[in-house]
């Protein structure tokens, strides 16, 4: 619990410092990265870790009047997938590859289509008083 | 070159995700957080277009605009159906990671040296995560759209966790074989497959009612954590940094919906709820006290501190329009009107200020549960709309009751207590209100949206008159 707290009370400087942190380690591991074949395990997890703690951040302060919202815009970042689903379509694979692929290139898009739409849609009917008035 | 000038926009993609959440801090802001989003993932599918070697353009752009025909009406259901669409759109998100994760398998069969542990332990991950998330989510969305063969109630049998952890763990086991030897034990992945596709449906299947907001918080979160498990696969950086978000954002609202609940995760996803508490229900009869329409309306016109407490009736019923009106009226003649919500209120985190938003109703009204309660001894009249166990006072005084501990809206402590239901059936929780009962609380029966339409008709003549 006081961990929380002291979470909680810090929450601006520590999202600063990840913030940080994470762009100097992102650059970092993407200078150091020459071959393919072998995957930076250690650069991913640090990535993996650092994008949590932003994430823990940025979303305790989410307004909860938006929390459906945010969970539909969550949808729509999560279909990121789109960025594998397309390498994985685009190269040239055996067709059963390529339709895998394919298929999960449709569900990503589907969800980010439809997750951005209902999300602008949904936060266009949260009126305060005064923009009512005007 | 062109790796870099990939890597980099990856880098900017994911600043402007984390700006796109961070602007949700606020609903003035919130919208500058969809176009950050639109704009990173924008970035993103262009850059990664530029990486050397796509050719299949046909396919890509069919699987595309196929996105966009489907995706479009997914984004045009009525709001009440949100939950559903949310569930529904997990679902496609895990599915979209296992198909990934099984192609690359399969893929790097044919050069067994790439299959190394790290990337096997990956793969596993992604389709145990993707394949329980596309089933389980289609579950939860058929539950949420009352599909007929779909069992709205829980469903639960001897055995049952036991089952599904043993499950759980022959998956593990066999995915344990498989990252030890990928090559020669090939005939494990389809097996893994099922099984995560069978848990996926057994997890979801004894969770009903009012857990629906805390399971999908919790796909949310796998579903993110898929992404992630693909960005390890792939050995993409944009990948893991998105994936965390998401899995970051649903875990943080499963934790906000179960301290609303006072239940913990294990509580939620292994013991099923209202079955064993049902029994209980209807040991003694007491009679709640009654009031009309035309008589509750008099008491509205004395009112100057009002609170409307919602629950999934109100959104059953669509009575959020009707609700606009009666706070029109009552705000007219000089009542402050607020609207309690609680955070389990509906099927979904933040249900019903998404309703009351989308009618018309100003957001500074709509007050969380832990700020309204300290003002509920000054508040004249509370009416209750479709909401029940929330508003239970059992869950402070009654320890035996399965819903102790849980942080209620006071609304006993108002003066005054309208409850609209349509009969005295118990809720979710199979346990009688005691609010119902209570020297200071009268109830309204009907159809929600009916018994507010006479609220507003009595108020309005006599505002006029």
């Amino acid at each position: 619990m006081n961990f929380r707290k002291f979470l909680f009370s810090n929450q601006n400087k520590f999202l600063i410092l990840f913030t940080f942190l994470f762009f100097i380690s992102d650059i970092a591991f993407a200078e150091s990265e020459g071959t393919h074949s072998e995957p930076d395990y250690i650069g991913l997890l640090f990535v993996f870790m650092l994008a949590t703690f932003i994430g823990l951040g940025v979303v305790t302060r989410v307004s909860r009047l938006l929390h459906t919202p945010l969970m539909s815009l969550t949808n729509a970042i999560s279909a990121i997938a789109v960025v594998g689903s397309l390498i994985l379509t685009g190269l040239d694979h055996p067709d059963y590859i390529t339709i895998l692929g394919a298929i999960a290139l449709f569900a990503s898009m589907t969800n980010i289509v439809s997750g951005f739409l209902i999300t602008d849609r949904m936060l266009k009917m949260f009126k305060s008083k005064e923009s009512k008035k005007s | 070159m062109i790796y870099s000038i990939i890597q980099f926009s990856y880098i900017i993609a994911t600043a402007l995700f984390i700006f796109s959440l961070h602007w949700m801090k606020d609903p003035k802001t919130a919208r500058h957080g969809v176009f950050a989003g639109i704009a990173a993932m924008t970035v993103a599918i262009v850059s990664t277009i530029l990486e050397p070697g796509i050719v299949n353009w046909e396919w890509i752009s069919v699987a595309i605009v196929l996105g966009f025909i489907v995706g479009v009406p997914l984004s045009k259901v009525p709001l009440t159906a949100v939950p559903q669409r949310t569930a529904l759109s997990h679902a496609f998100g895990g599915l979209a990671a296992g198909l990934v994760g099984t192609a690359k398998y399969y893929l790097w069969l044919e050069t067994p040296q790439d299959l190394t542990i790290f990337r096997m332990i990956a793969i596993i991950a992604e389709i145990i995560l993707g394949f329980l998330t596309f089933t389980g989510s289609l579950m939860a969305a058929g539950k949420l759209q009352e599909i007929k063969w779909i069992p709205q109630r829980p469903v639960t049998y001897r055995g049952q966790n036991i089952i599904n952890l043993g499950l759980l763990g022959i998956a593990v086991i066999g995915g344990i074989a498989l990252i030890l030897n990928p090559v020669e034990y090939t005939f494990i992945f389809p097996i893994i497959i099922a099984l995560a596709l069978m848990f996926g449906v057994l997890l979801v299947i004894p969770i009903g009612g009012a857990d629906m907001p805390t399971v999908i918080s919790l796909l949310n979160s796998y579903a993110g954590l898929s992404a992630v498990a693909m960005g390890f696969v792939l050995d993409n950086k944009l990948l893991v940094t998105a994936g965390a978000l998401d899995g970051s954002s649903g875990l943080i609202l499963s934790i906000i919906m179960c301290k609303a609940m006072n239940r913990s995760f294990t509580n939620v996803l292994f013991g099923a709820f209202g079955q064993v508490q049902a029994v209980k229900a209807g040991a003694e009869t007491r009679t709640a006290k009654q009031e009309t329409s035309e008589g509750a309306a008099q008491i509205l016109e004395q009112a100057s501190k009002v609170v409307i407490v919602p629950g999934y009736g109100m959104a059953v019923a669509q009575a959020q329009y009707r609700i606009r009106e009666l706070y029109d009226l009552l705000t007219k003649q000089g009542a402050d009107v607020k609207f309690a919500i609680h955070p389990v209120a509906g099927r979904m985190p933040g249900h019903m200020n998404v309703l009351l938003a989308e009618a018309k109703i100003p957001y500074e009204q709509l007050i969380e549960m832990d700020d309204i309660n300290s003002d509920m001894p000054q508040v004249d009249v509370v009416i209750v709309v479709g909401a029940n166990d929330v508003v239970n006072p059992a869950a402070r005084s009654d320890k035996t009751s399965p819903i102790y501990g849980m942080p209620i809206i006071d609304a006993d402590k108002a003066r005054m207590c309208f409850a609209i239901k349509r009969s005295m059936n118990p809720g979710f929780a199979g346990i009688e209100n005691e609010l119902y009962f209570a020297e200071r609380t009268f109830m309204l029966f009907g159809d929600a949206k009916a018994v507010i339409g006479e609220l507003v008709k009595h108020l309005s003549a006599s505002q006029a008159g």
